[in-house]
C-alpha cells in the first residue's frame, strides 16, 4: 500500500513528506506508549499514535519507520514537523480515533507485526 | 577500517531533545555502511539507555567504538544509581514518574529492551555515585 493511500482511506491531512506520498508500506502498528513500541514492533513501518511530543518522531526514527498518523485529531508542533521532515519520515493527521484508523487500514490491506 | 571513537553528552535538563545522539550515533553507522538490522539494534538500544538518563539521572555521557565486528557502547551516568539490578531488569518494572509516562515511556521495557537488542550487556552501577552499562552489538 502506499502512504497516500493510507491518507486517502483516513482522510487524513498531509502535514510533511508529500514527497515521500509514493513510497510503499506493507505494515503498521498502533500505541500511544513508545516504550511498547520500542519493545514489541519489528519491521513495521507505519505507527498510529494519539501521543504527540517529539520522541514519536524519534521513536519512528529509530524503527527505520516510513509514516507516523496521528490519530484523534492531534496536531505535532513546529519543532516535530521540522525533525520529521530532516528524518524523511510522513506525518499525516485524522480525525478517527486509534480503533477505527487501525481497522480501516488492516481491512485494506496493512498487516500488523509478529510482535517479538 | 580502525577503530572508531565517538563522544556524546547527553543534557538531562529537556526530554525534548532526549535521541539526538542516538540519532547521531545511527547515522553514523549508515554512513559507514553497517547491515540495516545492526544499526537499528544499536540505535534502539542505545534511545533507550539515552532516554533512561534523561528520565533517572539528569544526563551523561555516551562512549561509543566502533569496529568492523562490533560496536561497543558505554553509557555513563552521575545520578541515582541502580539499588536492585536484578528488579530493575525484569519487564513492567518502572520507578519513572507519573509524568514520564504521559510521554509514552516508563513501561518498565527500557533495561530488558537493551538486552534484547544486544549481544552484551553489563551494567555497573552504585547507589549515590552513578550507573554504567556497557553494551556491545556484534557484526555477524
Amino acid at each position: 500500500m502506499k502512504i497516500s493511500e493510507i491518507q486517502s482511506i483516513l482522510d487524513a491531512e498531509l502535514i510533511c513528506g508529500e514527497e515521500l506520498l509514493a513510497s510503499e508500506v506493507f505494515t503498521a502498528c498502533g500505541s500511544d506508549m513508545m516504550s511498547d513500541v520500542l519493545a514489541f514492533v519489528k519491521e513495521q513501518a507505519v505507527l498510529l499514535s494519539g501521543l504527540v511530543n517529539p520522541q514519536v518522531i524519534r521513536t519512528a526514527e529509530m524503527m527505520d519507520m516510513k509514516c507516523i498518523v496521528f490519530v484523534r485529531g492531534k496536531k505535532p508542533d513546529l519543532d516535530m514537523i521540522n525533525l520529521a521532515v530532516e528524518r524523511d519520515i510522513v506525518l499525516l493527521r485524522s480525525e478517527l480515533e486509534m480503533f477505527t484508523a487501525c481497522g480501516l487500514l488492516y481491512k485494506n490491506g496493512l498487516k500488523g507485526g509478529s510482535g517479538k | 577500517m580502525d577503530s572508531i571513537k565517538l563522544h556524546y553528552d547527553v543534557s538531562g535538563n529537556d526530554f525534548t531533545c532526549a535521541g539526538e545522539a542516538s540519532g547521531k550515533i545511527k547515522r553514523e553507522l549508515k554512513g559507514l555502511g553497517f547491515p540495516n538490522d545492526i544499526i537499528r539494534n544499536v540505535a534502539i538500544a542505545v534511545y533507550e539507555g539515552e532516554i533512561n538518563m534523561v528520565i533517572h539521572a539528569g544526563g551523561g555521557v555516551i562512549d561509543v567504538e566502533i569496529t568492523p565486528e562490533c560496536i561497543s557502547l558505554d553509557l555513563i551516568d552521575e545520578g541515582p544509581g541502580i539499588p536492585d539490578i536484578s528488579l530493575a531488569m525484569k519487564e513492567g518494572f518502572s520507578t519513572a514518574p507519573e509524568n514520564v509516562r504521559q510521554l509514552g515511556f516508563g513501561a518498565g521495557m527500557g533495561l530488558p529492551n537493551i538486552k534484547k537488542y544486544t549481544d552484551e550487556m553489563v551494567i555497573d552501577s552504585e547507589v549515590g555515585v552513578g550507573t554504567t552499562i556497557h553494551l556491545k552489538v556484534f557484526v555477524k
